[in-house]
């Protein structure tokens, strides 16, 4: 007789009732008593329809009709039809480019330890290299037309101007701006303007640039003067803290057109993620707040250990249940990470590839050549092309090919994947020398977190399923970090 | 579905995309996946359906290109003069099925 078995899933529960995420599929479906039943029993072994009906109290009524809805969205499935293998599907090309990053400079005023572009770990020489230390407005130009051209139909396009330190090329920063929406209105096209940086440079005149172009900020910055002023250094060694927060607060009371956020690279040595949180919106006033474990090598001081990430895991998952009290409330939560898991849990994203890097995501470095992301740009091993003679089709393919989610065999079994997708290729790089490894390093982090945001889309499906809708509006992007 | 309730946006797409098939194409029994019959009702050729009344007048072809797709392209010549011997000409006054059908007569043998 048949044996049915459970397929690749996780379950969990939330507000007191029992969900299940599937793999690959990425369908979130909420399970009554009987499905739950069945699901878990098969989740032990193999058994027959029989076996099943016998161990549940419920009958076979009840049995047959949770299989049939099981079976139906490959919950489960007979054990002598394995699930078919996960079609390898390459994007075709032109694949439209959504967000152009521009490093408009690779020099920084700041020089944080941890840095992955300065620091022990970078790709790129910006001392000695070939790349000009500021980008021209020559160059600028040109990969406004580039990105234009690469866009395709899109009628939106997003630049994200990038550094070292952005504002330290603020001319050209102006100057870009105003080239692309002239070239964006002559070609019909919107052109959607952001930025990161330190925050050292601000000045009332660069704010109101920002403020009238609708530019968008996020502004990196580790947390409380204690926290920020231990990497985040001047070249003496000065903490910058003192420096910042006055000109942030002078940001974020004139730029109201755009939400401001903050991003936090989280160290060993500074784990307070509630109290970071905390300061940042309250005491400083940011809108959202992201945390992000800094890239690096393992054996640096920075690096954060295994019991760091399970430290790191507990305090968001702390924070997240506060944007989810907050959240069922209908009060905004700061809490970026979790809206942003959140957002890829209710559209059900079940990646190929971690992100957009190389596919709409682009970076440029300062002479306009083109790579995977503005973290390796510059970087002559991940270059798909120049701004001047268009994206390299060819190592385009080659990359999509070698990098899919098909060909990280330790992916394979791992219910996180859709997610996922084996992480960040810059984080994989410095970790193992390759942009192709899976970053095994916080796979226990990425299930762990995972599992929360989960729980959190899940409480929030049953108590305030309102709240979710927001993230059917497609118009939002992922911010660059 | 009565034991699972999609929350996501995926669940829901799934659960439409598996919505089992006409009842009459329905295997009964595990896994729930359509039973197609083999034989003439494969080829879906416009005129095979009636509409949900039953009647044909708002259909893409009349019914009566149901008389022709038989006698040319299937089996069924019972169902139809004999055109290579008996009577060839029997539609030699029907130049366009859709218009002209009602020139088709019987014929006896």
């Amino acid at each position: 007789m048949t044996q049915w078995s459970a397929r690749e899933h996780h379950r969990f529960e939330a507000a007191g009732k029992p969900f299940v995420y599937l793999v690959p599929s990425a369908a979130i479906f909420e399970l009554d008593e009987a499905a739950d039943a069945v699901l878990r029993t098969l989740s032990e072994h193999p058994r027959t329809r029989d076996e099943l009906v016998d161990s549940h109290p419920s009958g076979g009524g009840e049995v047959d009709a949770a299989l049939a809805e099981l079976a139906r969205v490959q919950a489960i499935g007979e054990i002598d039809r394995p699930a078919a293998p996960t079609p390898k599907v390459i994007p075709l090309a032109p694949f439209p480019l959504t967000t152009m990053v521009l490093n408009v400079t690779n020099q920084c005023n700041l020089s944080c330890e941890y840095c992955y572009e300065y620091g022990e770990d970078k790709i790129v020489d910006t001392e000695n290299g070939k790349q000009p230390k500021f980008m021209s407005e020559q160059t600028a130009r040109e990969s406004v037309d580039f990105m234009l051209k690469e866009s395709g139909d899109n009628k939106v396009a997003h630049v994200t101007f990038f550094g070292g330190e952005t504002l330290l090329n603020f001319p050209v920063l102006q100057k870009t701006i105003a080239y692309a929406r002239q070239r964006g209105e002559e070609l019909g096209k919107q052109v959607d303007f952001s930025l990161t940086t330190n925050g050292t440079l601000l000045k009332p005149d660069i704010i109101e640039f920002l403020a009238e172009n609708h530019v968008g900020v996020t502004i990196s910055i580790d947390g409380p003067k204690e926290v920020q002023d231990k990497f985040r250094v001047f070249h003496n060694g000065t903490g910058s803290y003192d420096v910042v927060a006055p000109k942030i607060k002078e940001l974020l009371q004139r730029h109201r057109s755009r939400p401001i956020g903050a991003r936090v690279t989280l160290t060993s040595g500074k784990m307070d993620v509630k109290r970071i949180y905390q300061h940042l919106t309250e005491e400083i006033g940011f809108w959202e707040v992201g945390f992000a474990p800094v890239t690096t090598a393992p054996n640096r001081g920075h690096a954060i250990s295994d019991s760091g990430y399970d430290e790191m895991l507990g305090q968001f998952r702390d924070l997240a249940y506060e944007f989810l009290e907050a959240s069922v409330q209908n009060r905004h939560h700061g809490f970026s990470n979790v809206k942003e898991t959140l957002e890829e849990l209710h559209k059900g994203v079940s990646k190929a590839f971690p992100c957009g890097a190389g596919l709409g995501l682009l970076g440029v470095a300062t002479d306009g050549d083109v790579a995977l992301c503005h973290r390796f740009a510059g970087s002559d091993s991940h270059q798909l092309g120049t701004v001047r003679d268009g994206i390299d089709r060819d190592a385009q393919r080659l990359f999509l090919e070698s990098h899919h989610i098909a060909n990280k065999t330790d992916c394979s079994r791992c219910w996180a994947r859709p997610l996922c997708s084996g992480g960040c290729y810059h984080e994989a790089h410095t970790r193992y020398g390759e942009t192709i490894h899976p970053n095994l390093h916080y796979c226990d982090w990425i299930r762990g977190w995972t599992d929360v945001c989960l729980k959190i889309y899940g409480e929030l499906a049953v108590r305030n399923p309102a709240f979710l809708s927001q993230f059917d509006d497609e118009s939002m992007k992922e911010p660059v970090s | 579905m009565n034991h699972l309730r999609s929350v996501n946006r995926k669940a829901a797409r799934v659960e439409r995309a598996t919505e089992p098939d006409v009842v009459a194409l329905q295997r009964t029994g595990l896994p729930l996946l359509p039973h197609f019959p083999i034989g003439c009702s494969l080829v879906f050729s416009p005129g095979w359906e009636a509409d949900r009344t039953g009647g044909t007048a708002g259909l893409c072809q009349p019914v009566e290109r149901d008389l022709f797709d038989c006698h040319i392209g299937c089996y069924w010549p019972a169902q139809v003069p004999d055109q290579l011997n008996h009577a060839p000409d029997w539609t030699s006054k029907c130049a366009a099925a859709q218009k002209d059908w009602r020139k088709i007569d019987l014929v006896f043998p």
